[in-house]
């Protein structure tokens, strides 16, 4: 029970990690991007690749991963994405979709199209067992390291949003792009930053991940509509509502595959659903005037 | 200008012109003058057909849908259970997967008129999981994983049988496609057509005229879910088979790509869409069998860059036009 819980809450940690980027180009340029799965698996690629052929250490990749797919995700801000703000929303869910597409078709090619493994270190193996019968609650070290992680990200993000000059810009650019433009704050170049931050964080996540969701080139579709969720659901304007969702859908998701494991995604679905019709700008929304 | 020219400017758009009689023609001629080729037809009737449904949806009326596969296997499903319980006639078939899409699409509009872009999305896709979920765990009706098999569909009007070449499966699906692409020509040039496509400009404005938003939109809503559960029917009456692939995310994505390929927002480019998609699907898998989906996702992605107006008026690749 407790297991689960914590289990749970890992999981949701992860996909707070994962969603985060996203959660911020929705916000920031109300741009509806589906690729965000790609910079995941991307991520989880660099870390596999450097550990199996490079064999690198596996907290040295943790940091390359973020690296790379930052970097890939500049480049292709400025490449591509920034072409893609003014237009439709339907031109962007095309637009992205077709990116994916490429992404899953090319790392099939490189890479293969079976699950990859990766060996953790032996400190990040086993678990710690608290309690007894119900309320054991067992703990696998890599777990507590995904959390500990997740927390120090998760904080560490909030002082900066919350304490910084970049922050405060951001936040301004958030709320209102024209307007912050017009401020003179450098909304292009926030926004390429924030952009390459994300998609350096969904690398990370997707690094963090591979031992726990696996990796394979149809990672960006089938994790496609848990990022969704947790923007949807959490909203675009805060970090906390992303967080907070995050966690009530990992939770969800370890107890409902536990418990009635043959209705698998259903219950977060038919949840989601349900959330979207009360509150269709999301949980944690402010007003909503987008 | 009189009240006659009038008229007569308004109905002008409304006339069928010469090449549409002519592509209809050439269309009927198709499973005649290359019967070896009749399965793909089929396939690309009933793409067309469920093209043509997401065109009244996001083409007319302009809500982005990411699931609409929801209720092309509500009506694949639909079809195939009928025809193995309760009677195998193709046409009755037809008609229960086509109320069955129309249902399901009635009871999940007022879920697509509240909220964002990405609230739709969201939710349209979200019902489409659901339902996967639920073909999944229903194995028992379903056939789960493994497919409903053993449909077997009638004679169509009790004469022509469906063989293993796929002719009758060819003219019947054309068929179908054609009575709907008729009677949609009608519904998109009225009154009620107009003001979808008004909506889909500038919502606000419709509701400032006095119109109900909502209404029209549930109602062209359930009309697409309607025809998507007709293409679904088709779909496996004409293989005798249905199983999750039906309701699959990739259903959606496709289907949307050819609506986008052959232009949304007319109802040629359902047509000429799953046309392009199905020929363009055959000759990348053909060329490389694992990794066509690269190249789909190259084409959609310089599509939108260059622009999706574009594709069909070629005349404005170079030139002036080109560097606008």
């Amino acid at each position: 029970m407790l297991t689960l819980l914590f289990d749970g809450i890992a999981y949701g940690m992860l996909l707070f990690v994962l969603s985060l980027g996203l959660a911020v180009t929705m916000g920031l340029m109300n741009f509806i991007n589906l690729a965000h799965g790609a910079f995941a698996m991307a991520g989880g690629y660099v870390l596999v690749l450097l550990m199996q052929r490079a064999g690198w250490p596996f907290l040295a990749c943790l940091p390359a991963a973020f690296a790379v797919t930052a970097v890939l995700g500049a480049l292709l801000e400025r490449t591509l994405y920034r072409r893609m703000y003014g237009k439709p929303h339907l031109d962007q869910v095309l637009f992205s979709i077709g990116l994916t597409f490429m992404a899953v078709a090319g790392v099939d090619y490189a890479m293969g199209s079976q699950q990859v493994n990766i060996q953790t270190p032996e400190w990040l193996r086993g678990r710690f067992e608290f309690g007894s019968e119900a309320w054991t609650l067992g703990m696998g070290h890599y777990r507590i390291f995904i959390v500990v992680v997740c927390v120090a990200l998760a904080l560490g993000l909030q002082a900066v949003l919350s304490g910084t000059r970049f922050g405060s810009r951001l936040r301004a650019a958030v709320d209102d792009p024209r307007v912050a433009a017009g401020l003179g704050i450098p909304v292009d170049r926030v926004f390429l930053l924030t952009f390459a931050f994300g998609s350096g964080l969904a690398g990370l996540g997707g690094a963090l991940g591979v031992d726990i969701l696996g990796l394979d080139p149809s990672f960006p579709f089938k994790f496609m509509v848990y990022f969704l969720i947790v923007c949807a659901v959490g909203g675009t304007s805060s970090i906390t509502g992303p967080l907070l969702a995050a966690l009530v859908l990992g939770i969800a998701d370890v107890f409902g595959k536990y418990y009635v494991p043959k209705l698998g995604g259903f219950i977060v679905y038919v949840l989601m659903i349900a959330i979207l019709l009360w509150r269709p700008q999301g949980l944690f929304s402010r007003g909503g005037s987008k | 200008m009189s009240a006659q020219d009038v008229s007569a400017t308004l109905l002008a758009p409304t006339r069928w012109r010469a090449w549409e009689f002519a592509l209809w023609a050439v269309l009927w001629a198709m499973p005649f003058a290359v019967p070896q080729h009749a399965a793909l037809i089929n396939e690309i009737a009933i793409l067309a057909l469920f093209a043509v449904s997401l065109d009244i949806v996001l083409g007319y009326a302009g809500i982005v849908s990411l699931g609409h596969a929801a209720f092309f296997g509500a009506g694949a499903y639909g079809a195939a259970l009928f025809a193995k319980h309760v009677m195998p006639d193709p046409l009755v078939g037809l008609a229960v997967g086509t109320a069955l899409g129309a249902v399901l699409g009635a009871l999940t509009s007022p879920m697509i008129v509240r909220g964002t872009d990405l609230t739709r999305l969201m939710v349209t896709m979200g019902v489409a999981l659901v339902l996967l979920e639920l073909a999944n765990k229903f194995d028992d009706i379903t056939g789960g994983a493994d497919g409903l098999q053993g449909v077997v569909t009638g004679p169509l009007l009790g004469m022509f049988e469906f063989d293993l070449a796929a002719r009758t499966a060819s003219f019947y699906s054309l068929a179908v496609l054609f009575v709907v692409f008729v009677l949609l020509r009608r519904v998109v040039h009225s009154p009620f057509g107009m003001s979808l496509q008004a909506l889909r400009d500038n919502r606000l404005r419709l509701a400032s005229l006095g119109m109900s938003v909502n209404a029209r939109l549930a109602v062209a809503y359930t009309l697409g879910a309607a025809l998507a559960g007709a293409a679904g029917a088709l779909l496996s009456q004409t293989t005798g088979f249905a199983s999750l692939d039906v309701l699959e995310f990739h259903r959606s994505a496709d289907v949307m790509l050819a609506l986008v390929i052959g232009g949304a927002g007319w109802l040629w480019g359902g047509l000429a869409g799953a046309i392009a998609f199905k020929v363009m699907h055959d000759v990348l898998s053909a060329f490389t069998p694992q990794y066509w989906t690269f190249w789909i996702g190259l084409f959609l992605v310089v599509l939108v860059l260059v622009g999706r107006e574009r594709l069909l008026r070629p005349w404005t690749w170079f030139g002036r036009g080109a560097r606008r």
